[in-house]
């Protein structure tokens, strides 16, 4: 009995986002990282496009974390010098380099200034080849000074800023505006303000090829459900035409799942059946990003390199055509 | 996509004869239509109609149970191709294999030794796949006998060859088995022998075109399905039609459950690959692997998938006693959002310093959109603390409060007549809060 294969007719895709510049175009990265692009739902090619394959980002940070034991074997000898830091997430497959300026946060006994923040974004980039994220404090004022900063100081070389959020995006948007990078729209886990925020962002004159939207991953366990839903309506919105809802989704799946008591408690904290805890975080993180490559993630800020390993093993045989 | 009241009216006796209990058989036709009456009220109805209206009224996608005792297997019965649709009713059994020449009974101890509790939650293994690879007729027979004899999970019982089957099946008839597969050529003898047991039958195809075709002649219903294909990507594109095919064109060969078989042979990487298939669509999947890493992880996403997004989470509104609790003992308080609720009180168990646990009613919503909502604030928590139980339960008037909330500290003070103390933010900070501040 043949049957007739059912596809979906969309009218819509979702925006391409290309992160950093080429020496041709102007910065100083190796290559250049497309985002976005797909005009099917994930993974089924056989009814549309996927020109770019999801991209790992390997999250670091301007002070040492407090990330504790499971990560001191792999960061241990580097999370005290950023620039060291970010040539070993080379080193491990980065695609993309996430650069987080806790350091900044003016809560902390000596925080960062914004020229302290510049200049470790410059060292960063004269020292690796991969295309850069760079995410502020988070105090809404500092991220402000602190962005600005390292937009200039990046000028040409198409970093990606954030996060820029419903009620404070106008500056972070005039400092991409300026340097001609992309933004990084943050909305809480809500697909209306997802859509309002691309719109403000929008109408600030940023071109809809330099927005990343960042709608907040739940990880694993606690609350994932309501992010896989929020990107499956957004994904579905962008294919059926709406722009607004189009941008390349990045996914938390490092930080939150390392959130989770589950990733980090070791054994003797450990809850009924849980086991040891390296295959666990590790495997906590990897479920938590493969749950959202299913939903539609175009880019995954990532922790554990053993759960990189697993994550881009899982996309290459997602990857297989299945034409029919 | 039921059918309108006027295509049923068209297939009903139309002799008004009121026998149903509604004046006439147009009354009656809009009440089947609207799902308020069912055809058995009608004395009259042809067989013919009565085949053409049930099959236009069935689910889209059969119900099939598999199992017995406490132990039966909802399976199907999906109505949507997005859980925020609606949501998605019964969640992915997940299967281990075992093969009939290794250790039966070893392999099943362990599969029933598997056990998982986390947030309130308790996950186990649904079935055990007893694999036909020695090829053996007798060596399958006895190794399904002790699977049975070990474990009253459902039992998925995998050899293609008919004779095997047959003599498989017969020593767990009772237990209502998933006898797999029927093909193109054992399809005949497997209908039968599934028949025999009234036990759920897997048609397994080498495409999508055979497995309809095989589905469409196996002259049997209770089927579910395998596409035959083992790639990942190929697997969900796959799985996506026969739902999708199912629920938009009402395709009846399709209409059934799926199962998936893993193919990774890294545990982690077949965990991976199993977290696809239950993302997208099957209702079984079948793994080898009995590491814990990647079985808890995937109880946990197939639990978070199948959370019905229609309604809030929530547990029971009270006061709950974590430990020896004494009247020294400190109190938290936290919403009743069983998110939040599950995640704070496992953090009070972990340290070890016995406590009271409030779970306020927010009608399950989390800590700041419960405080945004006006449902976690001073005005509310004031006056039930003050008139509440905890009172009599404990020699102090000390109350923790989540972090993020701290403005409301002062309403409760002002309210409830109890000092407010500020706890961390993030259900992760409670240990060291409980070091620090409470002597824990």
């Amino acid at each position: 009995m043949p049957v007739q294969i059912l596809k979906e007719k969309f009218t819509g895709s979702v925006q391409e986002v290309v992160l950093g510049a080429t020496k041709e175009e102007g910065g100083t990265r190796a290559y250049t990282v497309k985002l976005g692009g797909s005009s099917t739902l994930p993974f089924l090619q056989y009814e549309g496009s996927i020109p770019n394959r999801p991209a790992i980002a390997f999250e670091i940070m301007d002070i040492k974390p407090e990330w504790g034991a499971p990560f001191e074997p792999y960061y241990g000898d580097v999370w005290n010098d950023p620039v060291a830091w970010a040539k070993k997430a080379e080193e491990l497959g980065a695609d993309v380099l996430y650069l987080k300026l806790a350091g900044a946060d003016p809560e902390l006994e000596n925080p960062k200034s914004a020229d302290d923040c510049a200049k470790t974004v410059k060292v960063i980039l004269e020292n690796t080849t991969a295309p850069l994220m760079v995410e502020g404090p988070g105090h809404p004022e500092k991220n402000n000074e602190v962005l600005q900063a390292v937009g200039e100081a990046a000028a040409g070389e198409n970093i990606a800023l954030g996060l820029a959020e419903k009620d404070n995006y106008r500056s972070i948007a005039a400092a991409a505006m300026m340097g001609k990078h992309c933004i990084i729209g943050r909305s809480p886990v809500d697909i209306n303000i997802l859509k309002q925020l691309n719109i403000m962002i929008t109408e600030m004159g940023i071109a809809p090829n330099k927005i990343i939207n960042d709608p907040m991953s739940s990880g694993l366990g606690y609350g994932i459900e309501y992010s896989y839903s929020i990107m499956e309506r957004a994904r579905w919105g962008a294919l059926i035409g709406d722009k607004m809802m189009a941008f390349p989704v990045i996914c938390l799946a490092g930080p939150e799942a390392w959130r989770a008591k589950e990733s980090y408690a070791p054994l003797e904290e450990a809850g009924p059946g849980w086991g040891e805890q390296k295959p666990r975080g590790i495997m906590w993180e990897a479920m938590t990003a493969a749950a959202l490559l299913q939903a539609g993630g175009d880019i995954f800020l990532m922790r554990h390199p053993e759960s990189v390993k697993l994550l881009k093993k899982h996309i290459d045989d997602l990857m297989k055509p299945n034409d029919y | 996509m039921g059918l309108t009241g006027l295509a049923i009216f068209k297939l009903l006796p139309k002799t008004n004869c009121k026998e149903c209990g509604v004046p006439t058989c147009m009354a009656f036709a809009m009440a089947l239509a609207s799902g308020k009456a069912t055809l058995d009220q009608c004395p009259y109805v042809s067989d013919e109609a009565k085949e053409s209206l049930e099959s236009a009224t069935a689910p889209p996608i059969k119900l099939i149970k598999a199992g017995a005792g406490d132990n039966v297997l909802a399976l199907g019965d999906e109505q949507v191709m997005f859980r925020h649709d609606k949501t998605f009713f019964h969640p992915t059994g997940i299967f281990i294999e075992v093969a009939d020449n290794a250790d039966v009974a070893a392999k099943v101890d362990e599969i029933n030794g598997l056990s998982f509790e986390r947030v309130g939650q308790k996950y186990v293994v649904d079935g055990v796949a007893i694999v036909n690879a020695s090829g053996n007729a007798d060596t399958f027979k006895d190794a399904v006998a002790a699977a049975a004899g070990k474990t009253d999970k459902v039992l998925l019982l995998v050899s293609e060859d008919a004779a095997a089957m047959e003599a498989a099946a017969a020593v767990v008839a009772d237990k209502k088995p998933i006898l797999y597969a029927a093909n193109a050529d054992n399809y005949e003898k497997m209908a039968e022998i599934a028949k025999k047991i009234s036990a759920p039958l897997v048609v397994k195809g080498k495409s999508l075109d055979d497995t309809a075709d095989l589905a469409g002649k196996v002259g049997y219903k209770d089927l579910i399905l395998d596409s035959g294909a083992r790639e990942t990507s190929k697997v969900i594109a796959d799985m996506t039609q026969i739902r999708r095919q199912a629920i938009k064109k009402r395709f009846r060969p399709f209409g059934y459950p799926t199962i998936a078989f893993t193919s990774e042979e890294d545990p982690y990487l077949e965990a991976l690959q199993a977290q696809a298939y239950i993302a997208k669509y099957a209702s079984i999947v079948v793994l080898k692997t009995t590491e814990l890493a990647c079985l808890l992880t995937l109880f946990s996403w197939r639990s978070n998938l199948y959370t019905d997004p229609q309604k809030p989470i929530a547990v029971q509104p009270g006061i709950y006693a974590i430990g020896e609790v004494t009247p020294d003992s400190p109190v938290y308080i936290t919403t009743n959002f069983s998110l939040t609720f599950y995640t704070v009180q496992t953090e009070v168990e972990s340290t070890r310093l016995p406590s009271y646990l409030i779970a306020f009613e927010t009608e399950g919503l989390s800590v700041l959109t419960a405080w945004a909502g006006g449902k976690f604030i001073g005005e509310a928590i004031g006056p039930w603390l003050k008139d509440s139980e905890i009172n009599d339960k404990v020699n102090h008037k000390k109350l923790i409060i989540p972090g993020g909330v701290a403005a409301i500290k002062g309403k409760i003070e002002e309210i409830a007549g109890w000092e407010v103390i500020v706890g961390p933010r993030e259900a992760n900070g409670i240990s060291s809060f409980a070091k620090l501040k409470l002597g824990a």
